[in-house]
């Protein structure tokens, strides 16, 4: 044991945090994949009100025939790019078969659009209700204002800038800055939480026609349905970039750790000794 | 449609359970049935209630304007009905047909294409939204089903209205391949629920369902049923082609398409 330092656990996590964290890491999981079902149901994206045959779309994944077999093919901003093997052509059971996405990536792994929306549509509803408890319990216990939105002196660009560096550095905060979220974990979690994950819920029901009808602001907010169609699909890229860079971190800055704290709720952190005696 | 009414914590509390153990479970087939099929589906049960009760009776689909108008609106499903029937009907321009009405009405009748283009009719420019993910907006013309329903009278006992349609969208030897669709009297008497025989200023064309097709405009394409032959008021959709209202709904879709 080392002398100088004194390892402190603390309460972390919340059981609410912690039991909707999961359940929502769960949900997303099984949106994206089936959501990937559904666009490959119609793999062209559109702004505006309408899209369909001879709109222009901004983005298209599809298949070139003409030589020994199909290609696949990403088209996005007047560029084409070849993608066989992951977009547009893939392998199932060993044959090349022309599918947007991949089996891996889709759930049901087979084409079958029916049952992909029953998936989505079932978890959109575990989703919003579970992302509104944690919504409403982090607001009433005033873990939203505490944790999670920062503090004017934090959004500076020289403290952010040093945050950056730290964590470019991988050098993560210890002793007693590790108790709270730094700015970057701040600025990622609350801007998922409140304006990413809602924007997937805002932009599904955009594309329901019923919504339409009870809320057509919505319409109007995105600039029509095709338009949310698309803000959908870039949002939900968006999201995966965030679980990737957070699941990084979370194997770099003590994976042990931060698994239990949202497991357990106890996150060990190490104090100086000098510092510790205050406690 | 399921006869079961769902409350909403039932469906909370089954539905959480339910949405860990079908990730953990992450089988393929789920989808499909037995009880995580059930789980899954209950979730159409509480999209209809919770959007019946933002929507109200009479809340309408947005309007647009002629600008709006696609292009080109992309003909989906059957493009030229495959039966001697609908060819006869065709070459003599629809002179010959008739759309019957019947069922648990009180008077049933039968109307020619002449007759219901005498009826008052209802201009619409709306947007027809496919259940695989396209957009496409038309104008539509046509006679407000209400004007048809309130004409025949309605039979205590009437709950769905069914519509029978002229094409087979998979040719099978039993017929269970021919399009059918079923809506409930919310949307039937809905002031946006027309059964249009005009697109666009003109006659509606083979591709888009001539004579005659629905548009209920609150919920997706596969329920604006075209070739209508027939309109069938009944009291529940268990005998009608697999039982679950219409053709998509027997593979797999939801009868509820307001999503």
């Amino acid at each position: 044991m080392n002398p100088d330092h004194t390892t402190v656990m603390v309460r972390r996590h919340t059981v609410t945090t912690r039991l909707t964290h999961w359940l929502n890491a769960v949900c997303l999981g099984v949106l994206l994949l089936s959501g990937l079902q559904i666009f490959n149901a119609w793999p062209d994206l559109y702004w505006g009100q309408y899209g369909a045959d001879g709109d222009h779309a901004w983005l298209s994944i599809g298949a070139v025939r003409g030589g020994a077999s199909p290609q696949g093919v990403l088209r996005v901003a007047g560029k084409t790019i070849p993608t066989t093997g992951v977009l547009g052509v893939s392998t199932v059971d060993g044959s090349a078969v022309e599918r947007a996405f991949p089996a891996w990536a889709t759930l049901p792994a087979f084409q079958d659009l029916a049952q992909g929306r029953r998936w989505h549509l079932f978890f959109a509803w575990c989703f919003v209700v579970n992302g509104g408890i944690y919504l409403l319990a982090s607001l009433a216990s005033g873990h939203l204002r505490r944790d999670l939105l920062p503090a004017r002196r934090e959004l500076a660009a020289r403290h952010i800038w040093h945050d950056i560096v730290a964590h470019a550095r991988l050098r993560f905060p210890t002793g007693e800055a590790a108790r709270s979220y730094n700015v970057l974990q701040k600025i990622s979690y609350a801007g998922v939480g409140l304006l990413l994950l809602p924007l997937m819920v805002l932009t599904g029901l955009t594309m329901s026609p019923a919504i339409n009808a009870a809320a057509p602001f919505l319409l109007d907010l995105f600039g029509g349905r095709q338009s949310a169609r698309s803000i959908h699909f870039i949002t939900a890229a968006l999201v995966v970039l965030f679980v990737v860079i957070h699941l990084a971190m979370v194997l770099l800055s003590g994976a042990w750790n931060n698994l239990r704290s949202m497991i357990t709720g106890r996150y060990a952190i190490t104090i100086k000794n000098k510092e510790g005696m205050h406690d | 449609m399921t006869d079961s009414v769902l409350t909403r914590r039932r469906f909370l509390l089954g539905g959480t359970a339910g949405a860990v153990a079908l990730a953990l479970g992450g089988c393929d087939g789920a989808g499909e049935d037995g009880t995580a099929g059930r789980i899954l589906r209950s979730a159409g049960a509480l999209t209809l209630a919770t959007q019946r009760r933002l929507l109200g009776q009479h809340t309408l689909a947005r309007e647009y304007t002629e600008a709006d108008i696609s292009p080109r609106f992309r003909v989906n499903g059957t493009s030229m009905p495959d039966s001697p029937v609908y060819a006869d009907l065709l070459e003599h321009r629809f002179a010959h047909w008739r759309l019957s009405v019947d069922g648990l009405v009180e008077r049933p009748m039968a109307f020619s294409l002449a007759t219901l283009k005498l009826l008052p009719s209802r201009t619409q420019i709306t947007r027809h939204d496919c259940v695989e993910g396209w957009s496409a907006i038309g104008k539509w013309t046509g006679v407000p089903l209400a004007h048809i329903l309130r004409a025949t009278g309605l039979l205590a006992g009437a709950r769905y209205a069914v519509f029978h349609c002229a094409d087979e969208l998979e040719t099978t030897l039993d017929g269970s391949g021919r399009y059918y669709e079923s809506i409930d009297l919310v949307d039937a008497f809905h002031p946006q629920t027309i059964l249009a025989y005009g697109m666009n200023g003109k006659d509606l064309s083979v591709g888009h369902g001539a004579p005659l097709r629905l548009r209920v405009e609150r919920q997706l394409g596969y329920k604006q049923a075209k070739y209508l032959m027939r309109i069938e008021l009944v009291d529940s959709l268990k005998r009608f082609g697999g039982g679950h209202g219409g053709y998509w709904e027997d593979r797999g879709y939801d009868w509820y398409a307001g999503i």
